[in-house]
């Protein structure tokens, strides 16, 4: 009787899991993929095969797009953890107790704005008519304004903005979960800064940092509005490429095989990461 | 790094955190104080301060208040994520038990397939969830001549996509939570006669509630302010983001877009608020 009530409840639980990942996440995949195979030979007639995905290497644009989006978005990675390890380093670590939670705070509430208002905010400042463009001028540094909008540079400044808090926020948890008698034993034993970092600081941060860099990565690598509104019509994002293919040119088939390289290609990274790391998506992003 | 370092490179280090919050703040400023220039361009100079841009019911300086299609837009955006939270933080608080309480065999396997969800890219999960409604919408119509509109992009599809990974993030958090809870509460209360429906509601349940109360303002936030997976399943009834984006491409930036930027920044901060201090009554417990 208890056993029966055991496993009656056990399905019970089960059953909107395994709902919610077979009917949202492997039927749609699967369907993606299926569809991906398909070519359009006339109307309403479909032959199977890999026309999309040979399409895709006979067409420079296509892969170009899809390692320019790979290159920067592994740039925009190495950024974020050069530039939010030391913050959160200071936050877990250098701060008082009461900055701390304050700092913490600073870093969350810009997590909750959506990215749309963030891209416009940098739009407002960088744009030709913007407020940098306008301040410079006004005190003499420029003769007219200048289009910082529109390259290169401000999609990946934009593109770390917009995921560095990602990065933060698990640095912050892992550090804070750090000893800090650890750091002095490495110090009392004779180490130097860059050693103590080297040999004590990162190893413990590891499920932090490779937590924070495929949050990051694949946050990026995904991501649609900041490239497309900060690098303008060129932004050559592959994001944008499927987008075309399915709203603009209607050919699903296409745009499912774009959807599907873009999934293979960073899974293919994060699984790189994890194994260089030595580090499980258990013990990293699924860890909170 | 820097214990036993001199006061310069404190300093430098202090420096340097300021500037990263300059960095963070700068442009959500510029985005929420242009809503309160009284100029038909969100640009400088400053040409006064007015709520125009709020509660002014003429062109060409139209309110947000007064703008039909934003607070449409609003209206939608809120019935979506209204529906995404009371989902996700029902099928997480089931996924919690499962994954704390639960004997089942690969159940590691099934915690990874849990967690997946959350770093499939957004744009995907859309253009997936898309693709395999309408073959099944094409393939009912085809079969036996009805046309299932529930299955054809719209607030459904929307809410069906943003539940689709935001339910693992309601599943993170609650599952922390039961994992913190001291199973002997429980079995005092059996002892004390108590039926199992009893115990959860008078025990378990309240202990989770803070979790249970936090993930859904998460989730709520996270659906208001999602764009990517929407962007394919969206319907004729477009949510705020997508709004917008709209105006922001076809008509460029006006400052109503500012006001509005401005009101979402301040809910959401608030929201974000209480999440936390909901979170923060459990370490007191």
């Amino acid at each position: 009787m208890q056993k029966d009530i055991r496993r009656l409840s056990l399905i019970l639980l089960f059953t909107p899991f395994a709902l919610w990942i077979v009917l949202l996440i492997i039927l749609p995949h699967i369907g993606m993929v299926i569809l991906s195979l398909r070519e359009k030979v006339a109307p309403r007639v479909y032959e199977y095969g890999l026309a999309n995905y040979i399409d895709f290497i006979n067409e420079p644009i296509y892969w170009n797009t899809l390692l320019r989006t790979g290159m920067m978005s592994l740039l925009v990675t190495t950024l974020a953890l050069l530039i939010g390890f030391p913050i959160a380093y200071y936050i877990a670590k250098i701060a008082g107790n009461r900055t701390r939670g304050a700092l913490f705070l600073l870093c969350l509430i810009p997590l909750w704005v959506s990215d749309l208002i963030r891209a416009f905010g940098w739009i407002l400042l960088l744009r030709e008519t913007g407020v940098v463009s306008s301040t410079l001028v006004w005190a003499g540094i420029i003769n007219q304004p200048i289009e910082f909008l529109y390259n290169d540079v401000t999609v990946v400044v934009g593109l770390v903005y917009t995921v560095i808090l990602f990065m933060i926020v698990p640095l912050v948890s892992t550090l804070d979960g750090m000893d800090n008698s650890m750091i002095e034993a490495g110090y009392n034993l004779g180490g130097n800064g860059p050693t103590v970092l080297r040999r004590i600081i990162i190893p413990y941060a590891m499920p932090g940092i490779v937590a924070g860099c495929i949050v990051v990565f694949m946050l990026t690598a995904g991501s649609y509005l900041t490239p497309i509104l900060l690098g303008g019509k060129n932004s050559s994002w592959f994001t944008e490429q499927i987008y075309d293919q399915f709203i603009t040119r209607y050919n699903w088939e296409s745009g499912a095989a774009f959807g599907f390289l873009l999934l293979a290609f960073t899974s293919i990274v994060v699984w790189l990461g994890l194994k260089l790391s030595g580090q499980t998506l258990s013990t990293t992003v699924a860890k909170s | 790094m820097a214990q036993r370092k001199n006061p310069a490179i404190l300093f430098g280090y202090r420096l340097y955190v300021l500037a990263f919050f300059i960095f963070l703040a700068a442009p959500l400023l510029a985005a929420g104080l242009f809503a309160f220039n009284d100029s038909l361009f969100p640009t400088l100079p400053w040409r006064g301060f007015t709520l125009n841009w709020f509660f002014n019911d003429t062109e060409p300086q139209l309110g947000m208040f007064h703008d039909r299609r934003l607070l449409r837009g609003l209206y939608y955006s809120s019935i979506i994520a209204i529906m995404v939270s009371v989902l996700s933080v029902f099928v997480g608080t089931c996924n919690a038990f499962l994954f704390v309480r639960g004997n089942f065999p690969a159940k590691n396997f099934f915690y990874i397939l849990m967690v997946i969800p959350l770093v499939i890219p957004g744009v995907i999960l859309g253009i997936s969830i898309l693709v395999l409604a309408s073959s099944m919408a094409n393939s009912v119509e085809n079969a036996f001549d009805i046309d299932l509109g529930m299955l054809r992009p719209g607030i459904f599809l929307v809410v069906l996509g943003q539940f689709s990974f935001i339910t693992t993030i309601t599943s993170l958090v609650i599952t922390a939570r039961l994992k913190k809870f001291d199973e002997t509460m429980e079995e005092a209360a059996f002892n004390l006669g108590a039926s199992r429906i009893r115990v959860l509601r008078t025990v378990t349940l309240p202990f989770l509630f803070p979790a249970m109360f936090a993930a859904g303002i998460v989730s709520f936030l996270v659906s208001f302010e999602n764009f990517n997976t929407t962007l394919f399943l969206v319907g004729s009834e477009a949510p705020l983001t997508i709004t917008m984006y709209d105006r922001m491409v076809k008509v460029g930036s006006t400052p109503v877009l500012n006001a509005v930027s401005f009101f979402l920044m301040v809910g959401s901060a608030l929201l974000a608020l209480l999440s936390i201090v909901a979170q923060r009554d459990k370490s007191g417990t």
